[in-house]
């Protein structure tokens, strides 16, 4: 690589010009890509494979289906109409989109009002957020679901409603913590100096906190991206309706009844979405991940 | 570091002048009062309903028989007796434990090993990233429902036909009492181990480099710098993730719920399934947030003696 300097790690700079070093790390290098390229994208390229060849093929030998020339395109307009893939993709699109505009907004006003607006009970507001990160989950699995049967209170039911999936997924302690300790790094001057030239906490928001934000904001979204299009349990059991079904939670149900390629059909699309939207963003991805694992340590 | 998780984690203490108090009504809406609440309705909501509420109600639950019909009643520890008294409990305890168990033997050695070879890469660094992360974003039952067929059971199955050509097998996997949790330990590795990577991988690139050059000149060869120097200074991170991978895999319901359903014989059957089937097959919400608790105790404790433990160790 050119005109690029590297930090060294454990190895030296020394080290990589020594022929024993460069052999063992070459060799290293070329196993785990190997091991890598068959074990992260075999299955990919086997499933896109099996995507478009015959049943009897999968079945009968499913590394020989690999070589043959066999191209069924067929089998992924069937997934799509018979299978109604497209349908159940649009209700996970919708899905994805509705929790993470639900946990922006929760995350930015709460983390606003803990971290700049700061009134008196605020103290008391972010212990409440932060004892709920110590709970695990599952204690309020089943009087979350009575809560989406029967809204305490008002008595709405949620059941079947996109707002049973959207709204609790907005409640991550989690991603409001680290919005508004991002928001406690943004210098107090800044908006200070605003709010004496007369803008009021909206304007501040919008004005001066929200674009100082934008990294927190990208990482927060992809990760409430990811979590809700990979969420399974929760939709399964608030989306009872098959229409209104995340394609999650309607393949298991649906695939049985179909012949195995067009099974592989409706995975296969199912999956050359979020993969393609990684390929892409990869960048902004693996950032995310990684922040994530720093701010949890 | 990148710029979305700044440097320094403390919160800066700020010096601001408060308007004084006077105590009316009225000055307290001068003083923005309404709009630190408007601000602050949608976390309470969205918490109140979908966090604190539903916290506070497993608990009580746990304690009441509750059928959507009557009133709630309390009925003192009897759900907790008849949980622990379920002869399915101590099967699901086992299942449970050896999925943690064996999670933790393969998916815990795996990523670091790997994370910290990448970190030794140059150029290639990000195609290797890429290709780890790859499982970690399909959708856990998408995977599943295709491992489900590289797991057949006939000679012809993916994995079959890959041992056949060494003379092993046709094993039945899914279907067999000793292979069913394995078999789905290893799937849920494959589909976690790139997560758990990326962020070594975070963690290892800001370790400290100047002494690594001390440990040169001490003659340190490259395994002992590894081991003397960049471990530890990610032990930090190592440790919480070794605990949140305990406790997610204890928590473990898509893959076992999806491959299987607990079966054959219940040889699968976690905790988590069968709080699900108190709940939404049996309809018994006492006993499904009885064993909640019970768990959510579990988890607690561990964590706790987790900390401790840990504590002395750094």
């Amino acid at each position: 690589m050119p005109s690029r300097t590297y930090e060294r790690g454990a190895i030296s700079h020394a080290d990589r010009k020594n022929p024993r070093v460069r052999f063992w790390l070459g060799l290293t290098q070329a196993l785990i890509l190997a091991g890598l390229l068959v074990i992260c994208l075999g299955p990919l390229l086997w499933l896109f494979k099996a995507a478009v060849s015959s049943t009897q093929e999968i079945i009968a030998d499913p590394f020989g289906m690999l070589f043959n020339g066999e191209f069924q395109l067929g089998n992924l307009t069937r997934a799509w109409t018979d299978v109604r893939v497209g349908d159940y993709l649009l209700n996970t699109a919708w899905v994805v989109l509705g929790s993470w505009a639900a946990t922006l907004i929760t995350c930015v006003t709460g983390a606003y009002v803990l971290s700049v607006l700061r009134p008196r009970w605020g103290g008391l507001l972010s212990a409440a957020v932060l004892a709920t990160l110590f709970i695990p989950n599952i204690v309020s699995l089943v009087p979350l679901y009575l809560t989406v049967l029967e809204l305490p209170g008002p008595g709405w039911r949620l059941l079947d409603t996109y707002w049973a999936v959207w709204l609790p997924h907005a409640a991550s302690a989690f991603l409001v913590l680290i919005v508004k300790r991002f928001f406690d790094q943004i210098p107090p001057e800044l908006y200070e100096a605003a709010r004496i030239d007369g803008a009021g906490p909206v304007r501040v928001l919008v004005s001066i906190v929200l674009p100082m934000s934008r990294p927190i904001l990208g990482v927060v979204s992809l990760l409430t991206i990811v979590a809700s299009w990979k969420d399974y349990l929760w939709p399964l059991l608030v989306l009872p309706d098959p229409g209104k079904q995340p394609i999650s939670v309607a393949l298991p149900k649906v695939a049985d009844s179909f012949p195995l390629n067009v099974q592989m059909a409706a995975l296969f699309i199912a999956v050359v979405i979020p993969v393609g939207l990684f390929l892409v963003f990869q960048k902004q991805f693996l950032d995310s991940a990684g922040n994530a694992g720093a701010l949890k340590g | 570091m990148t710029a979305a998780a700044p440097p320094a984690l403390e919160t800066r203490a700020r010096p601001r002048p408060r308007p004084p108090r006077h105590g009316s009504l009225r000055s307290w809406v001068a003083r923005g009062g309404l709009t630190k609440i408007a601000f602050a309705i949608p976390l309470v909501v969205v918490f109140g309903y979908f966090s604190w509420w539903p916290i506070i109600d497993g608990v009580a639950m746990s304690v009441q028989r509750t059928n959507l019909v009557d009133a709630p009643e309390f009925v003192g520890w009897s759900n907790f007796a008849y949980v622990l008294s379920d002869p399915l409990l101590p099967k699901a305890i086992g299942n449970t434990l050896l999925f943690a168990v064996l999670s933790l033997l393969i998916g815990f050695p795996v990523p670091l090993l790997l994370a910290t070879f990448m970190a030794e890469l140059r150029g290639a660094r990000r195609l290797y990233s890429v290709l780890a992360y790859l499982p970690v974003i399909i959708p856990p039952v998408v995977a599943v429902l295709l491992w489900k067929f590289f797991y057949s059971p006939e000679p012809t199955g993916l994995f079959n036909t890959v041992l056949g050509w060494f003379g092993a097998g046709p094993f039945a996997w899914l279907n067999s009492t000793g292979t069913v949790l394995p078999a789905i330990v290893v799937e849920a590795t494959w589909a976690y181990f790139g997560s758990t990577t990326i962020i070594y991988l975070a963690a290892l690139t800001s370790v400290r480099r100047e002494l690594y050059e001390a440990a040169e000149i001490d003659g340190a060869g490259i395994v002992r710098r590894t081991w003397h120097i960049t471990l530890p200074q990610i032990r930090g991170v190592v440790l919480v993730m070794l605990l949140l991978q305990i406790i997610n895999t204890m928590q473990v319901f898509t893959e076992p719920f999806v491959f299987t359903g607990g079966g054959p014989n219940n040889a699968s059957t976690t905790i988590l399934l069968m709080i699900y089937n108190y709940a939404f097959i049996e309809g018994d919400y006492g006993a499904a947030t009885a064993l909640s608790v019970l768990l959510a105790l579990f988890l607690g404790v561990v964590s706790a003696v987790y900390f401790a433990a840990t504590r002395r160790l750094n």
